[in-house]
């Protein structure tokens, strides 16, 4: 082997520790431009009118993003509505009875869900429904994110729960609680942080997409409430706006892109404070 | 008699066991539909669907390589970029400094940064690198489009760093203790151990966070779309503009009129699901071997 100095073993050693660091940090630049550049640009349109007002025509200044925000909050609640529900007791099921070959087989299937590109399950959404009721729909896109939030429910109501101790659910069956009610009434409460951190975390992704909702809620410049028609969302909009020749529609598109990333950087940070604070420990 | 009281336990098991069955059956009918209103493309096209570069609705003509070779071009070269940031990320948090407040910080900024929408990505690519990209290209002399691969990638490699920047840092975090000791008692540097004993043991476990990152960066849509350039013609030049499978659905999926063209551009999905699914699969089957192996 070939003798190398101490010294210069040393040096190389420092070396590699300020390349990581700096190649480290260079990581970081991203995140630290984003919020900049989103907080200069996008904080100063805001205003009350901007929040209720209808995006008005070219040329016209003002004009704002209600119907972006109802049609994201309706969407979301949309995806919730399926995916939550279905997503908690497939979690349910995987960790009470994932050992099985089924069991195995739908651990599958939700991990290959998880890894599918968004705008496959736009298109899955679109030949379900958009095609069958011939026209797109605020219930087509609700249908597309609901199937990309449902992995991340499953996935992570699955790991809260196997983190729950026997012992916990061997008292409530030795009490003579039945299999049941031990499992919806003592599992999983004592799990209740993870379940609700997995669905801020679906909350959070879901808000965000917008190729999925390219060609299911399409996007409408009114404010409606009405699932069967098409559907503004926020990052639709963004998308839109962003894209268009415009300088006044460029400043919306800052104003929804800081109103968006509020959005669901508070969710993230959310999600960490209640794992933090509600951790699943025994 | 002792009356035993109806627990509902049967009835709970066979509702838990039908949600599972659901779940399959889920996945089961996403890849059947997609083949379904695929095969009219499937039979018009052949196989010159990915041999051919002739992408044209008005004659008929639809053969998708140059989309697929745009996919893959701004994949590799945002996996190369994205992979050498993810080793220093998870060499830094996963070896020197696992706690602390450098440590919470950068692992809350990486994290972060997996939760900003791909729009809001394509935004800022298209308003701050798109003008740098393209005074390079003046100062080099060529034409200054600022779209283009390059810089798709460039963006790209921003939004799949956490993935595999998290799930490396978790392998060598569980590079055992004795070992790493073993090697500096025998006067190795720091260095020389995260190079000799951590890399090596946590190698396998790194590669599938790769893979996952790969998987996604195949998949993303929006921000490449708005950077891309979205070009019909076949090219390897990276300074160009050019196109990916994602992008070319995005734009056209909406608009296409005609079973052969709408069924085309599902075929392109169908691709995408497939691709996409096989490598999320094998890089969550590597990461699982090489946890469960570092737990012994």
């Amino acid at each position: 082997m070939r003798e190398v100095s101490l010294q210069r073993r040393l040096r190389g050693d420092k070396a590699f520790k300020a390349g990581t660091l700096a190649l480290s940090l260079v990581a970081t630049v991203p995140l630290t431009l984003i919020l900049v550049f989103i907080v200069i640009r996008g904080a100063s349109s805001i205003n009350w009118q901007f929040l209720t007002a209808l995006p008005k025509p070219v040329g016209e200044s003002g004009g704002g993003i209600a119907n972006a925000l109802v049609g994201t909050v309706l969407l979301i609640l949309i995806g919730s509505l399926i995916s939550i529900p279905l997503g908690v007791s497939a979690g349910i099921f995987l960790a009470e009875r994932g050992k099985t070959r089924l069991g195995s087989v739908t651990r599958l299937a939700v991990e290959t869900l998880m890894g599918i590109p968004s705008i496959v399950l736009g298109i899955v959404a679109y030949v379900w429904v958009v095609r069958p009721m011939r026209g797109f729909s605020a219930l087509s896109g609700g249908i597309a994110l609901a199937m990309i939030m449902l992995p991340v429910i499953t996935l992570a109501t699955e790991e809260t729960l196997l983190l729950i101790p026997v012992s916990l659910r061997e008292a409530a069956l030795a009490l003579g609680v039945s299999y049941p009610r031990t499992v919806l009434r003592v599992v999983l409460p004592a799990g209740l942080s993870g379940i609700l951190t997995g669905v801020l975390l679906a909350v959070a992704r879901g808000a965000g997409e917008s190729a999925p909702l390219l060609f299911t809620a399409f996007g409408n410049p009114y404010l409606t409430g009405n699932i069967l028609k098409p559907m503004a969302s926020l990052p639709l909009t963004i998308f839109n706006y962003a894209t268009s020749p415009y300088p006044e529609w460029h400043a919306l598109a800052w104003g929804a892109s800081f109103v968006l990333l509020v959005f669901v950087l508070a969710l993230n940070l959310l999600t960490k404070l209640v794992s933090a604070k509600w951790k699943v420990q025994f | 008699m002792v009356r035993i009281r109806n627990d509902y336990g049967s009835t709970f098991r066979s509702l838990l066991v039908l949600v599972g069955l659901a779940v399959s059956v889920l996945l089961a009918a996403i890849f059947l539909s997609l083949f379904l209103f695929s095969r009219p493309a499937l039979l018009n096209n052949g196989l010159r669907f990915i041999t051919g570069t002739e992408w044209n609705p008005v004659t008929g003509k639809f053969q998708a390589l140059t989309f697929v070779v745009g996919t893959l071009l701004t994949s590799f070269i945002a996996l190369a970029i994205a992979t050498v940031l993810s080793f220093a990320l998870a060499i830094l948090l996963g070896y020197y400094f696992r706690t602390g407040a450098l440590a919470s910080v950068m692992k809350t900024a990486v994290e972060l940064l997996a939760g900003i929408p791909s729009v809001v990505y394509g935004f800022i690519g298209l308003f701050f690198l798109v003008p740098i990209v393209r005074a390079f290209q003046l100062v080099l002399g060529m034409p200054p489009y600022g779209v283009g691969m390059l810089t798709a990638s460039i963006l790209l490699a921003f939004m799949i760093l956490p993935y595999s920047a998290s799930i490396g840092r978790e392998m060598i975090s569980l590079v055992p203790e004795d070992l790493k000791e073993a090697a500096l008692s025998l006067g190795a540097t720091p260095s020389e151990v995260v190079r000799k004993v951590s890399l090596p043991y946590a190698r396998s476990g790194i590669l599938g966070g790769v893979l996952l990152a790969l998987g996604r960066a195949l998949g993303e849509t929006m921000a490449v779309t708005m950077v891309v350039g979205n070009s019909y013609n076949l090219t390897l030049n990276v300074l160009s503009p050019g196109n990916t499978m994602a992008s070319l659905i995005a734009n056209e999926f909406s608009e296409a009129t005609g079973e052969v063209y709408l069924s085309s551009l599902i075929e392109i999905a169908l691709l995408l699901f497939l691709v996409s699914s096989a490598i999320n699969i094998l890089g969550k089957l590597i990461i699982k071997r090489t946890s469960a192996a570092a737990q012994l």
